[in-house]
């Protein structure tokens, strides 16, 4: 049993994750949140080497700077836009830790069969939970394809591998064999892998929400190997705080989250049937110029495409060049709108844009009939009338805003590719709408010029 | 055990409860800084390395308080970062 002065500073710490939590919940003390986190996790680690940094002291401090020398720099400079891909890293390297405390805990206390069935938990959830961030992240950063893959017999090959996992865990638990628990690690890679590779572009964030609270889960689980209340309770904080947050966001997207997870063995049949040619009608900068320049109420729908073309300043630029001619200008940002939920918020804080004129689905859709243009910035399926009409397709159900409705849509695109979820857009072949292709940004800036003409 | 038992359930809910309504705004940096917090296996690496006595153990241990502080670190000013972005936007 630890001293009392550090159950106390572990209780004060606990009680700090919780209010960041709470406090990450508001707009208002969302920030302040953060940093009482920091301030109970900095107060956790320093308890912690103060009371049992008994050996190798120094070396704990050099890996403790190692560790900060690559994460801060790391942190500081992502770009805002690459912010999941980084996020998936961290949780990895978290699941992955958590992995690593619980074998050498096992390699060197020899404990009760409860104490076993906990190691095996961590190990086997946290190598999950770092392959599976591991492969998020390459199809985040685009190194790999952003589809689903579809692996050969996938499904044998998962079952098989969660089969092994299975016999495995028991087995090391009657036999506290250390070999076999690295198998387990091991087996814990694999499922991982095969648990993301099927998940869709779009969906990915999901994926990372979910790895998110696994991870939690194995520290919980790590604190019941090492007997640390302050492990169990953050670690299940999280755990349970993210399963909630990976409801709300794959409620979000209107999908039960099985189909989430699992739908890329059903949806890969519905892509292959609309292969007909039908035609687009595309417009120069100058008609969009006049379309905008004399409308009465404009809406932006930014998505991903805004962000990686840095058009976020551009666009705010031809906003308010609008409003200065008497435009209603609004922003309509799809929950999903970016690569997480909530994403995209945070790219047009970034170019103050301000935080009244973000509008969401519900404020939107039921006026859409009096807006005069719907301007698509690099947003693709977050405006498909698929969703709404087309049961085939794979984003079928969820919730869209429905420029459809609008006067006119203009949608700025770099080419016919389809959007991040692979699916095609049927708005794009609507007789009201005008292409306008190119970068964002380049055209944005034209469109500008255009407009000051009129 | 049962102890440790009653602190998972009592904690499983506090975690249910404090989330149970966050506006699609705040979904990115919750979910930021939840990572940032199960970063707190850092504890658990830090006690695991300070009681091993060299060989393997030592070296495993090393490396999960690295990834451990990367873990935090990296996740509190992640989510600092974004969260600065929303300053003077407040309604």
């Amino acid at each position: 049993m630890s001293p009392t002065w550090v159950q106390l500073a572990y209780l004060v710490a606990a009680l700090c994750f919780v209010l960041a939590l709470k406090g990450l919940s508001t707009p208002r003390y969302a920030r302040l949140g953060n940093l009482v986190g920091a301030a109970g996790m900095a107060l956790a680690v320093v308890t912690a080497y103060a009371h049992g940094a008994v050996h190798n002291g120094p070396l704990i401090l050099l890996a403790v700077a190692a560790g900060a020398v690559v994460g801060v720099p790391a942190a500081r400079s992502v770009k805002m836009t690459a912010i999941p891909q980084m996020v998936a890293l961290f949780n990895g390297v978290g699941g992955a830790a958590a992995a690593l405390v619980a074998l050498v805990e096992f390699v060197e206390v020899d404990g009760s069969a409860l104490f076993d069935v906990a190691t095996v938990l961590t190990v086997l959830i946290g190598a999950v939970s770092f392959s599976g961030s591991v492969v998020t992240f390459l199809k985040l950063q685009e190194v790999m394809t952003t589809r689903p893959v579809l692996l050969p017999a996938g499904r044998f090959v998962g079952a098989g591998v969660a089969l092994l996992g299975l016999a495995l865990a028991p087995a090391v638990v009657a036999t506290s064999s250390v070999p076999l628990l690295v198998a387990l690690f091991a087996v814990g890679l694999a499922l991982g892998v095969l648990f993301v590779l099927p998940v869709g572009g779009a969906d990915v964030p999901i994926a990372i929400s979910l790895l998110n609270a696994f991870t939690g889960l194995a520290v919980a689980a790590s604190g019941y190997v090492l007997g640390n209340t302050l492990l169990i309770v953050a670690g299940t904080l999280v755990g349970a705080s993210g399963t909630i947050l990976t409801r709300l966001m794959a409620q979000a997207m209107g999908r039960p989250l099985a189909n989430i997870l699992f739908g890329a063995f059903t949806a890969a049949r519905a892509a292959a049937a609309g292969g007909e040619q039908r035609t687009v009608r595309s417009g120069t900068v100058e008609d969009v110029a006049i379309l905008l320049g004399y409308a009465h109420s404009v809406l932006v729908v930014p998505g991903y495409g805004l962000a990686v073309a840095q058009a976020q300043h551009a666009v705010r630029e031809l906003a308010q060049l609008l409003e200065k001619r008497g435009i209603r200008v609004d922003y309509g940002i799809h929950p999903v709108a970016g690569r997480m939920p909530g994403h995209m918020n945070v790219l047009l804080a970034e170019a103050d844009v301000p935080y009244e004129n973000l509008k969401e689905l519900d404020d939107v859709n039921p006026g859409m009939g009096s807006v005069d243009v719907a301007l698509v910035v690099g947003a693709n399926d977050v405006v498909n009338p698929g969703a709404r009409d087309d049961p085939a397709s794979p984003i079928y159900g969820m919730p869209i805003f429905e420029v459809d409705h609008a006067k006119a849509v203009v949608f700025m695109k770099r080419s016919m590719r389809p959007g991040f979820a692979g699916v095609d857009n049927g708005l794009l072949y609507h007789p009201k709408t005008t292409l306008l292709f190119g970068d964002a940004k380049d055209s944005l800036t034209k469109l500008l010029t255009a407009v000051k003409q009129l | 055990m049962i102890d440790l038992l009653t602190i998972f359930v009592l904690a499983v809910f506090v975690g249910f409860e404090v989330v149970s309504k966050v506006s699609t705004i705040l979904h990115t940096p919750l979910m930021s800084g939840a990572n940032a917090i199960h970063g707190v296996i850092l504890v658990g690496a830090i006690l695991i390395t300070g009681r091993a006595e060299g060989g393997p153990e030592l070296a495993l241990g090393l490396a999960a308080v690295f990834l451990a502080t990367v873990n935090v670190v990296g996740g509190f000013v992640v989510t600092d970062r974004m969260l600065e972005m929303f300053k003077g936007h407040k309604r």
